[in-house]
């Protein structure tokens, strides 16, 4: 029998597709876990309204789940918005370890701690991350938003 | 495809503004300056796009799903868009397409700060949601016109006549008619009209530290909102439809 603690372990075993060093659980997507009518309900939110990675999000826990005898379903949910402040201290520890400067207020280069930094563009790669610079080691970073 | 109550037109104006700039935006994507506005240019072209979405998914619920999102985007004429003016001119030169977003963003702000109090859940819900991208699109922007405005002599000159052929577009985004009537008595939207003291007061600062000249006493144009538009929205619909409108149903 599949329990909603199991259902959760394997969502945490997914990464998210644009940053593997995170599983989609830590980004803060996977809002719920619900049992409604026997059918296990997977409530998921965009990081950004447009972010392309949600569909590939959807598409991977489908994969995963279907592995196993689940009947479940996806769905999407809006509210209450996603937030950085959802991320643990250990999450964002991971982030900095991937090279990616994790959302908080002051912003610190993720390789060789100064925080004598400048920020370039508030866009980069992605939508959730914006682009700084370094002035001490001088290397580019990205640095994930604060919202 | 006609939409049949208020709540449907309204949400559909919404939603066009929001999808015909995100469709001009991305007109630049790979075609920015520098790389890096580019990258931050198909970055706010997404959020609109991503905008967009979520308040066509509202349509199709309150349409009762007789048509997907796909069948709004494609499959209307330029009559049948309720977008505004402004969103729909052409990018021209750099200072012009920050103009642009940096007039719209400015309205985007407090259109969702109001509609954020919403009764209506997925309206409150969808406002929420664009809030925190639109406010990164207001701050690159406006970074922009005081860059700009404050810049060469020519940067000065250009971003100023972008500022005079664009302001005529402004005064529709506060005009209110009686499809706003209803929802405004059932508190699910707050009337245009109401917009304007916050948006002129961001505006006026703002263009004064660019030392920018405001336009004065200008005839504002309008028609968006009831499906009138200038001649620049069917040349673009005419290439954003033509594939899904020449093979339906086509697939990646």
């Amino acid at each position: 029998m599949v329990t909603k603690e199991d259902i959760w372990d394997l969502l945490s075993e997914i990464p998210d597709p644009e940053i593997p060093a995170i599983s989609i659980v830590e980004l803060g997507v996977v809002r719920k876990v619900d049992i409604v009518d026997n059918k296990y309900l997977v409530s998921i939110t965009p990081t950004y309204s447009g972010c392309p990675a949600l569909n590939r999000m959807e598409n991977d826990i489908k994969k995963e789940l279907s592995k196993y005898d689940i009947d479940f379903e996806i769905k999407t949910q809006l509210f209450p918005p996603w937030t950085t402040d959802w991320m643990s201290q250990e999450t964002k520890d991971k982030l900095e370890n991937f090279g990616i400067s994790p959302p908080t207020k002051i912003v610190k280069c993720p390789q060789c701690k100064s925080s004598d930094v400048e920020l370039i563009s508030f866009f980069a790669s992605t939508a959730c991350k914006s682009m700084y610079k370094c002035n001490s080691c001088l290397e580019p970073f990205d640095h994930f938003k604060c919202i | 495809m006609n939409f049949n109550t208020d709540f449907e037109k309204y949400i559909a104006r919404l939603a066009d503004s929001n999808m015909i700039m995100g469709q001009r935006l991305s007109e630049l994507c790979s075609k920015g300056p520098y790389l890096e506005e580019d990258i931050a240019i198909s970055n706010i072209a997404l959020d609109y796009l991503g905008q967009a979405n979520m308040l066509y998914e509202l349509l199709k619920k309150a349409g009762g799903d007789k048509h997907s999102v796909d069948d709004y985007v494609f499959h209307r004429n330029e009559r049948n868009y309720y977008n505004l003016l402004l969103v729909e001119q052409d990018n021209g030169h750099f200072g012009k397409t920050m103009t642009k977003i940096f007039l719209y963003s400015t309205y985007q702000k407090i259109l969702y700060s109001y509609l954020s109090k919403s009764t209506n859940d997925d309206i409150k819900a969808i406002a929420l949601k664009s809030i925190k991208e639109v406010d990164y699109h207001f701050k690159h922007s406006r970074a922009w016109v005081l860059r700009l405005g404050d810049g060469t002599q020519e940067s000065k000159v250009k971003i100023q006549d972008s500022i005079y052929e664009l302001w005529r577009f402004t005064g529709e985004m506060f005009e209110s008619d009686d499809v706003e009537n209803n929802l405004i008595s059932e508190n699910i939207i707050s009337a245009s009209n109401t917009y304007y003291d916050e948006w002129s007061k961001i505006v006026n600062e703002t263009l004064q530290e660019a030392l920018l000249t405001e336009p004065e006493n200008v005839v504002m144009l309008t028609g968006g909102k009831k499906g009138l538009h200038t001649e620049k929205l069917g040349f673009m619909l005419a290439e954003m439809q033509y594939l899904p409108r020449t093979y339906p149903n086509a697939k990646w």
